[in-house]
């Protein structure tokens, strides 16, 4: 089974993906992860104006069959949540990569020690 | 111990299905999605590889005396053709097993599942009584081992004179479930499976193949369960165009419909119970003798203490087995046996013990997700309306 992988993001190996636009950088989980989980059901979120701290938990998405901590690929404070996901939790599966966005973060600093998308690509093969 | 494979292994493997660990058995989990397969047994049909069910076959004069003294409920009240759901319990009542058992034709007409003659609907006209009783009953995934030596057991001590044989692996097992499970079945064989009630059994050729097949099931629908020789499942399996489906679906639909899971909803070891707490009071009949049957009749005198219930979430949040069941006042009263969220309520439900004061429908209790306190309501089983 092949999953997309789009090469303008970052990865996390837990399978958060972060995309940085204007400084702000957008945070979601992956399709294959959004696959592993199945159909997504409840998403747990921080509130705006929260801290997030890089590789440390901020939220958790459950499916029918599993729960999953969520984490965060940057440290920086949230500016932004997908409230959708709150009614409309399978926006998570339909479209992991748009829609399905969770987070979007102002960064402390830089994205490091992050994944390119082969090295991610690598780590699901 | 390496796990056991179902006989469609490859073919679920080939069709996409992400397998799980079942009671030692390597099985589908979800070949679709959940949902999709949740919802295809609610509006239409799924069907489903059980064949991780055990499948132990009893007969010989004395298989009634063995079945009645090893079963919570009356197995004489069994007409070759009907089945009857029941606990299989320990000298304290408490439950080691549920299970489906099937009186098949007697022995002397032929085993049905190997020989039998699929032409003839099964009368319930006292054929029966010649020939040696016979039946067949289907323990939990990964218990038949331990049960088919319990009876051989227990067999031996009473001096009892009945074959037990475990037969597990020379069958696959499928149900088909759904509003049109009956059209589906009925279109695979020239016998009158349709006309079978609820409970009811016959053999019926699939594919020129002589099959067991039952009006059981376990989704709150209606639907088939079909016994099939292990070398003949893959052509049985393809006579069937719908929706495959796996355990999570299972699970899904199964607390809807207000049915307990083994070794999630009661565990002999892990979390004891009787059948009175389980809520399958009914499959006991104190009016037969059965192991634990004295320690049921004293634990429904005294009354009990703790019982399931069903649950529907307030706060957002999906309960899991384990978490913890508090009272308002956050004080833990008990523990999540199966909790999901309902596919077709878009609600999130469970099941769990509690003391019988809070057992009531309507009763506010908290269910602790992740160390944040939920509220919850008790709520009538089943969650939902089926057949």
């Amino acid at each position: 089974m092949s999953f997309d992988i789009p090469d303008d993001r970052q990865y996390l190996e837990s399978h958060e993906w972060a995309h940085e636009t204007d400084g702000i950088v957008r945070v979601g989980i992956s399709d294959f992860a959004q696959d592993e989980l199945g159909d997504v059901v409840f998403v747990e979120l921080p509130d705006e104006g929260d801290s997030v701290t890089q590789n440390e938990e901020f939220g958790v998405v459950e499916s029918i069959k599993a729960v999953s901590d969520l984490y965060a690929p940057v440290s920086g404070d949230v500016v932004a949540v997908n409230e959708d996901l709150f009614s409309a939790p399978e926006l998570v599966n339909e479209d992991p990569f748009g829609e399905g966005w969770m987070l979007e973060i102002e960064p402390d600093g830089d994205l490091e020690d992050l994944l390119s998308a082969e090295e991610y690509e690598d780590q699901i093969a | 111990m390496p796990l056991q494979t179902p006989p469609l292994r490859g073919i679920h493997d080939e069709r996409g299905a992400k397998f799980t660990e079942f009671g030692g058995w390597d099985m589908p989990v979800e070949f679709d999605s959940i949902r999709t397969e949740h919802a295809a047994v609610r509006e239409d049909a799924g069907i489903f590889d059980v064949s991780h069910m055990g499948q132990i076959h009893v007969t010989g004069p004395d298989a009634t005396a063995l079945m009645q003294r090893l079963t919570t409920n009356d197995v004489s009240e069994l007409a070759v053709g009907d089945s009857q759901y029941a606990a299989i319990t320990d000298e304290n009542g408490i439950i080691i097993d549920d299970t489906v058992i099937y009186r098949l034709p007697n022995e002397e007409d032929g085993s049905p599942v190997e020989t039998g003659d699929s032409n003839t609907v099964t009368e319930h006209d006292g054929d029966d009584r010649e020939g040696e009783p016979t039946y067949l009953f289907v323990p939990n995934a990964g218990t038949d081992e331990a049960t088919h030596q319990r009876w051989i057991d227990y067999r031996n001590e009473w001096d009892l004179e009945a074959t037990v044989d475990n037969r597990t692996d020379e069958y696959a097992m499928f149900a088909v479930q759904g509003p049109n499970a009956a059209e589906l079945v009925g279109d695979v064989t020239d016998d009158p499976v349709t006309d079978l009630s609820r409970f009811e059994a016959m053999d019926a050729a699939i594919d020129g193949v002589d099959c067991w097949v039952a009006r059981t099931g376990y989704t709150g629908e209606d639907g088939f369960e079909l016994i099939v020789p292990e070398s003949e499942a893959e052509s049985i399996w393809s006579q069937f165009d719908c929706q495959p489906c796996g355990l999570g679906a299972r699970d899904t639909l199964r607390i809807e419909a207000g049915l307990i899971l083994a070794g999630q909803d009661f565990d002999h070891e892990s979390d004891p119970r009787t059948p009175y707490e389980a809520g399958i009071g009914f499959t006991v009949d104190l009016e037969t003798e059965f192991v634990g049957r004295d320690a049921l009749e004293r634990a429904r005198e005294d009354g009990l203490e703790e019982q399931l219930v069903g649950f529907q979430l307030i706060d957002r949040g999906v309960p899991r087995h384990g978490y913890d069941i508090t009272n308002m006042e956050s004080r833990v009263i008990g523990t999540v046996t199966s909790g999901t969220m309902s596919p077709t309520l878009e609600q999130a439900i469970g099941f769990g013990y509690v003391p019988v004061e809070y057992a009531e429908p309507g009763t506010t209790l908290q269910v602790v997700v992740r160390g944040q306190s939920k509220k919850a309501r008790v709520e009538p089983t089943p969650f939902i309306e089926t057949q």
